[in-house]
């Protein structure tokens, strides 16, 4: 065997792993979506293995008689306050430790990341104790705010990065042509930030979006969709719901979390590099 | 001088509110765990430890991770090190490998019931290939070791990508110039692997188990969705506790179970993982 085709065996090999890998990411997302669609006969036809007759039945199943589209709307709330209370008390937090040489700020910054590690668990089962007494059982204001809780670590580290990466010196040349502070920061950094920004509130929503343990234990009524799915499809003793059902609440909960992994790819491994190490 | 303190005060809502929704649950978790009708007692300690599903439900949570972790660790190295290099294609192979970034736990579940069940993708495929007679069973609590499977299927699935970002992210961030030395002194790709590019993947590898692990301990909404109860975890019983027996006390204890373990498991990654850097070492 000379070295070309030695160098080409070795290429086809390669190419052979990665579609096997993107292949084994993918096709559970595609059979998932197309099950979703299926009608009953092509699911339970042992010869079929991909469906070719469709039905919209079982999402609007889901969807409008078994509660999903509130719990999108549920979940949709929650998000959106979370982010604003995360980014509200997460911005100058970050811009402290972006901006600012202080005492302990290295253990106040690792207390932040080690913040992050606490178990949810541990968070939510007395946290439905303290919402009785606070009325805030069953609401999603209080959903938002154990959630901010586990979302804000996250913002406080990655604004920091975002403001980081602004160059000081604009904001300084603005200081020195008489902007305060505060102003420098609203008119220079903020602005340029903005798009890190986005992209870390993408995040937060999809955290959000995906949290089912505290949602489940502190809502009964306003479920947010993964606590509504949850308890759609898996009772106390598990697997109630018929299997096409199943299907169909995998496709609606995806759905959203796809498309915005396609807006914010471009950040992805940056912020996660940054945020995690 | 004023301006010593602005930084403080920027930082004071953050931390403060964290310690209100990490600190005030934690004592009271204590609290509920370890009183009865407002003094010291063992009494729902002892309840929730003379349950032999408290200890079924550490045994299968160790066990899963176990089975996951270390998956997860050398699948996300092999690819991010497959994936750390020009070729056509490599920009989509990425944003494929990271789909699952923001795929919940509950939605990955229900996918891989999709795929595994009776009448699923992969029996209905491998009785039409003429591969298998029969389907193979993976739900039901008779089989509660294909349900076991399932799981670590759905979470090494799941959950690989996050590893592999954060292995990712390191390598891009080792210095060509190390790779280029060795290689110009004769350093074949193995040689390089185990003496620069693993030792400096050091942090990173040691952030990735520290979060797979930790997030391990508290797996849930994967296990509920596929197996329910038939295997029990800590976080899925004090769910239970919790929402159908309604003994707070008894699911803090499964809470702070989890605790626990994290806190354990991340003292004995930071002392056995310590970060080395190549320019330390001689």
């Amino acid at each position: 065997m000379n070295d070309k085709t030695k160098f080409m065996l070795k290429k086809i090999a390669f190419y052979a792993f990665i579609f096997t890998v993107v292949a084994w990411i993918l096709v559970p997302i595609i059979v998932s979506a197309l099950y979703a669609f299926s009608t009953k006969q092509d699911y339970y036809d042992p010869h079929k293995v991909i469906p070719t007759h469709f039905t919209t039945e079982w999402v609007k199943t889901i969807l409008f008689t078994l509660g999903a589209w509130d719990g999108i709307k549920n979940s949709v709330i929650v998000a959106v306050l979370t982010i604003i209370i995360s980014f509200a008390l997460g911005i100058p937090a970050g811009y402290a430790i972006a901006r600012y040489a202080f005492k302990g700020k290295d253990t106040i910054k690792l207390s932040i990341i080690a913040l992050r590690m606490f178990p949810i668990p541990v968070m939510a089962i007395p946290l439905v104790v303290l919402y009785i007494k606070l009325n805030l059982i069953d609401t999603l204001l209080g959903v938002a705010l154990a959630h901010t809780a586990m979302a804000l670590p996250f913002v406080v580290l990655i604004t920091s990065s975002i403001f980081a990466g602004v160059d000081k010196e604009l904001e300084e040349a603005a200081m020195v042509f008489g902007l305060t502070r505060f102003g420098a920061f609203k008119s220079i950094t903020l602005p340029l930030a903005l798009p890190g920004l986005a992209a870390a509130a993408m995040f937060t929503f999809v955290m959000s979006w995906n949290e089912v343990f505290v949602a489940s234990i502190l809502t009964l009524k306003n479920r947010t969709l993964p606590a509504q799915i949850l308890s759609i499809v898996a009772g106390a003793a598990g697997g109630a719901a018929p299997a096409y059902y199943k299907f169909a609440a995998a496709f609606i909960m995806i759905l959203p979390a796809m498309l915005f992994i396609f807006f914010a790819r471009r950040y992805l491994v940056t912020m996660w590099g940054i945020t995690l190490r | 001088m004023k301006t010593k303190y602005i930084p403080y005060l920027l930082l004071l809502p953050a931390i403060a509110y964290l310690l209100f929704f990490i600190g005030y649950p934690l004592v009271q978790a204590l609290y509920l765990a370890f009183t009865k009708n407002g003094a010291f007692s063992l009494d729902t300690v002892r309840r929730a430890t003379s349950d032999p599903t408290f200890w079924q439900a550490l045994k299968y949570t160790i066990l899963l991770a176990i089975a996951i972790v270390p998956v997860q660790l050398i699948l996300a190295l092999i690819l991010a090190l497959a994936v750390n290099r020009a070729f056509k294609g490599k920009d989509l192979t990425i944003y494929a490998l990271i789909i699952p970034l923001t795929i919940s736990d509950v939605a990955a579940g229900l996918i891989w019931y999709t795929m595994l069940s009776d009448y699923g993708f992969m029996n209905k495929l491998l009785l039409n290939l003429g591969l298998i007679s029969q389907p193979i069973h993976f739900f039901g609590y008779e089989y509660r070791m294909m349900e076991f499977l399932a799981i670590v299927i759905a979470e090494v699935w799941r959950a690989t990508a996050i590893v592999f970002v954060i292995i990712l992210a390191g390598l891009q961030m080792i210095s060509k110039e190390y790779l280029e030395a060795a290689e110009v002194f004769g350093a074949g790709y193995w040689t390089r692997l185990r003496k620069i590019v693993i030792p400096m993947l050091k942090p990173s590898i040691q952030s990735a188990l520290i979060i797979r692990t930790l997030f391990a301990m508290q797996v849930f909404g994967v296990v509920w969705i596929l197996a329910g109860r038939d295997i029990p975890v800590l976080a899925g019983e004090g769910f239970y506790q919790l929402t159908e027996i309604k003994d707070y006390g008894v699911a803090s204890i499964y809470a702070l179970t989890i605790a626990l373990l994290s806190i354990i498991l991340g003292a004995l990654y930071v002392k056995f993982l310590k970060a080395e850097y190549l320019e330390v070492r001689t």
